[in-house]
């Protein structure tokens, strides 16, 4: 066959995973923020600039899931097991958070609303870091045996991922700050703008410690990356990041309101590229090769028609919710 | 010693499963007949503009919320389930069932979740006739998201359009094969009924419970009425589904049945065994009592049909856990009967016009509320104690689907599951009891939103500023 289904797969799901990572990363860095926001009218407002669209935003990383195992079963069934507790303490704190997003607004007393936004703002920390852990555990290798996982179920917790799962913490904190700046007025919004500025910085140092360990504890990332031709391919991105950088110090010193949240999302579009550049062709590192745990090429087919039409659906639709739920939010009106 | 006594890592997954999807199911079970419901009073509102629809719509709504979020975040573990502690099932069966569930998510999560925003918030932004179709898109989405999980359940338990490859592996061979597997039509028919039945107890729960405060509230009136229509209609109708699916399971996974019905021996005129207790050491069922005949008959539809025993097939093929799949298969049976027989009473009572002026009634309807929940679940419990010892029936074990994960790591998740569902879904519960308990006004609010929802309904004058914009046609 001329067309290779499983490369198209493996755009497709890392675009999901992308996805997932820019929608619900600005809804989970609300979570991040609340304890630097007290006042319970400005907690409601950053609630409610995501609760029509939240749900929507999950949706993508149980597409993440499905899609890995509908394509890539063999990865599916062993970076799941490789990282077993920081997935299942993920989706527990999740469960929280998502169940908090309908309860904090319904309690009578403000100890239970309290309460409610504990469980909101610890569940966005803990799945926040896990899925930081899981990245940093992912990037440093899964032991196989066959075509199973056979390493320990401790394996995922190390300085490096420990690393890793701050710094996703710190870029969604960032990312939640600068949806704020876009979606808030007034005090709220001036708040938002102070706690951009150091969580940018702190951002950019955590990618740059990041990096440097990657190339520091990995030969293979070194040979990549400092090797030719992958000193020219991969050059760009860490120059790109620079000049972005830049450019939101500009868009916040000029109080600019849409700009910094694209600029904080194209940091975690450079990253995830220079990833991609780092892990290609491995989906399982250091071993199994997207082709290597592809599915059966019938399935790949068969799925890959209904998502042709139904991805670009999706997007439309979503789109749409997104467009229709714009402009600002206030503590007033609510929603409405 | 004592290691012998510790349950071993697959006895633990197995529980975490069983755990997380029955706790999961509850949620989609009420919210697939609750979606639709919605739609219902949606377009009586639109087609009457008669006030009383759309109270009670906003009334389910802010139940729908709550409900849905549940379903979501518990769904979202299913999801990764599979992989965490059954890698080597996934491994297997990705080829046939990842679509599948690939299809669930691009078809029906997406949007779900997309139109549950527009539908819980969006009424003022794109006015009433928009709204109505965001309603029937979420309402939809719940039962493509039906159809693609069932599908692949079915599969599990009827497995059809595949081959094995030389690694065990299942490979696709005929999609339409795998999807409208033989089991698939009857076991969605009879859940999306179920689910639908279980809505109606519900909501009839409610309204009735209403009515014995006060028997002229109309909202009342209207969702007790409306559950009753349903518990008379669809309950036999349900009678009837139920027997076609379990002729469909004779056909194929005969231990399952001869594990309901509790019978190890094949005879001829095979009795229907109403009490006993299945006793698998023994190889008989234990005090029991039974119809001589009834199950033959409704089974084979034939009176004198020989029904296969368990004795009659191989042992290690056999439900790991008779007295379960026994008792399970008695329980839902069991609430059903009751469902048809307060279906038939209300409208005995509706005919002779004292469907609201009976409180007995009422009564019997508060306490049947959670029957639903309950023979769903009992009915899960059934199908799938019944496949066991195999995660793909006839062909892959259970033994041999789990993960290879130390036992202390699925125990202490088990744990950490069962802490977190039941303070967090317990306190999602409860707040779903406090919402049933507040009366169904006229001028319903819709579910809160940039206020708590104290200031809606009990304070004596409307409080909430924007109560005034959810009043789009008034």
């Amino acid at each position: 066959m001329d067309l290779d289904l499983t490369l198209i797969w493996a755009i497709l799901i890392a675009t999901a995973v992308f996805l997932y990572v820019a929608m619900d990363g600005f809804d989970l860095g609300l979570g991040i923020l609340f304890p630097a926001v007290r006042g319970k009218a400005e907690r409601d407002v950053m609630v409610n600039s995501v609760a029509p669209v939240w749900d929507g935003n999950e949706t993508w990383l149980v597409l993440g899931g499905g899609g890995l195992f509908a394509v890539f079963p063999l990865a599916y069934a062993t970076i799941l097991p490789a990282l077993y507790m920081p997935l299942i303490l993920m989706l527990l704190a999740l469960v929280f958070r998502g169940v908090a997003f309908e309860m904090r607004f319904r309690m009578a007393t403000p100890r239970g609303q309290l309460w409610w936004d504990r469980a909101f703002s610890w569940g966005s920390y803990v799945a926040a870091f896990c899925q930081g852990i899981a990245l940093g555990a992912f990037v440093q290798g899964i032991r196989i045996d066959g075509r199973a996982y056979a390493g320990g179920w401790w394996d995922w917790l190390t300085p490096f991922s420990v690393l890793t799962g701050i710094a996703l913490v710190v870029g969604y904190g960032l990312l939640g700050a600068c949806w704020l700046i876009g979606k808030t007025t007034g005090e709220l919004q001036i708040r938002a703008y102070n706690l951009a500025k150091p969580l940018a910085v702190a951002t950019l140092v955590l990618i740059a410690v990041v990096s440097a360990t990657m190339l520091a504890i990995s030969a293979p990332f070194r040979d990549r990356w400092l090797g030719l031709p992958g000193l020219f391919v991969g050059a760009p991105v860490p120059i790109l990041v620079g000049l972005l950088a830049w450019r939101f110090a500009h868009a916040l010193e000029r109080r600019e309101e849409v700009t910094p949240f694209l600029c904080a999302l194209g940091f975690f579009l450079l990253s995830y590229i220079g990833l991609g550049i780092s892990m290609w062709p491995y989906i399982v590192p250091p071993s199994v090769t997207i082709w290597q745990a592809a599915t059966h090429p019938k399935s790949q087919a068969f799925l890959l028609y209904g998502a042709a039409v139904l991805v670009p659906l999706v997007l439309i639709y979503t789109a749409y919710v997104y467009w229709l739920f714009r402009g600002k939010v206030t503590a007033e009106a609510g929603y409405h | 010693m004592l290691a012998n006594h510790l349950p071993s890592a697959l006895d633990l997954a197995r529980s975490q499963f069983a755990f997380t999807v029955v706790w999961h199911f509850l949620f989609p079970a009420f919210t697939i007949g609750l979606a639709s419901y919605l739609a219902v009073l949606e377009a009586f509102w639109l087609a009457t503009d008669r006030p009383v629809y759309l109270d009670t719509y906003r009334y389910w709504l802010k139940v729908f919320a709550v409900a849905f979020a549940m379903g979501v975040v518990s769904g979202l573990v299913m999801s990764y389930q599979f992989g965490t502690n059954w890698s080597v099932f996934s491994d297997k069966t990705a080829p046939v069932l990842g679509p599948l569930l690939g299809y669930e998510v691009l078809t029906a999560f997406f949007l779900e979740a997309g139109f549950l925003g527009v539908m819980l918030f969006g009424m003022e932004r794109v006015g009433p006739r928009l709204h109505f179709l965001a309603t029937c898109l979420v309402a939809g989405g719940t039962l493509l998201s039906a159809f693609w999980i069932l599908s692949a359940n079915s599969w599990m338990q009827t497995p059809a359009g595949y081959s094995l490859d030389a690694d065990g592996r299942f490979v696709p061979e005929s999609w339409t094969a795998v999807i409208v597997n033989p089991s698939f039509p009857y076991r969605f028919a009879h859940t999306v009924t179920a689910a639908y039945l279980t809505t109606a107890m519900i909501v009839g729960a409610v309204g009735a419970w209403h009515l014995l405060r006060d028997r002229t509230n109309p909202r009342a009136r209207l969702m007790f009425s409306m559950a009753m229509w349903m518990a008379a209609i669809v309950a036999p109708v349900q009678l009837v589904l139920g027997d076609l699916h379990g002729g469909n399971t004779y056909h194929h996974q005969p231990a399952k049945v001869a594990a309901m019905e509790g019978h190890f021996d094949s005879v001829t005129r095979a009795p229907s065994i109403l009490f006993g207790w299945p006793d698998a050491q023994a190889a008989e069922t234990q005090y029991e009592i039974g119809i001589p005949g009834l199950a033959s008959l409704y089974l084979a539809h034939d009176l004198n049909a020989k029904v296969t025993g368990l004795k009659d097939l191989p042992r290690d093929t056999w439900p790991t856990n008779l007295p379960l799949v026994f008792w399970a298969f008695r329980v839902m049976v069991g609430l059903g009967m009751l469902m048809i027989g307060l279906g038939l009473w209300s409208l005995v009572l509706r005919y002779k016009g004292r469907l609201f002026e009976t409180p007995w009634l009422h009564r019997c309807a508060v306490a049947m509320g959670p029957s639903g929940l309950i023979a769903v679940t009992a009915g899960w419990v059934v199908t799938e104690s019944g496949r066991q010892p195999f995660t793909v029936y006839g062909l892959l074990r259970t033994a041999d689907s789990v993960s290879p994960i130390a036992a202390p790591a699925v125990a202490a998740s088990l744990a950490a599951f069962a802490v977190v569902y039941f303070a967090v879904f317990g306190a999602g519960i409860w707040y779903l009891f406090h919402l049933f308990n507040q009366t169904p006004r006229p001028h319903e609010s819709g579910p809160p939103v940039g206020q708590p929802v104290r200031t809606a309904g009990i304070t004596p004058a409307p409080a909430l500023a924007g109560d005034a914009h959810l009043q789009p046609a008034e």
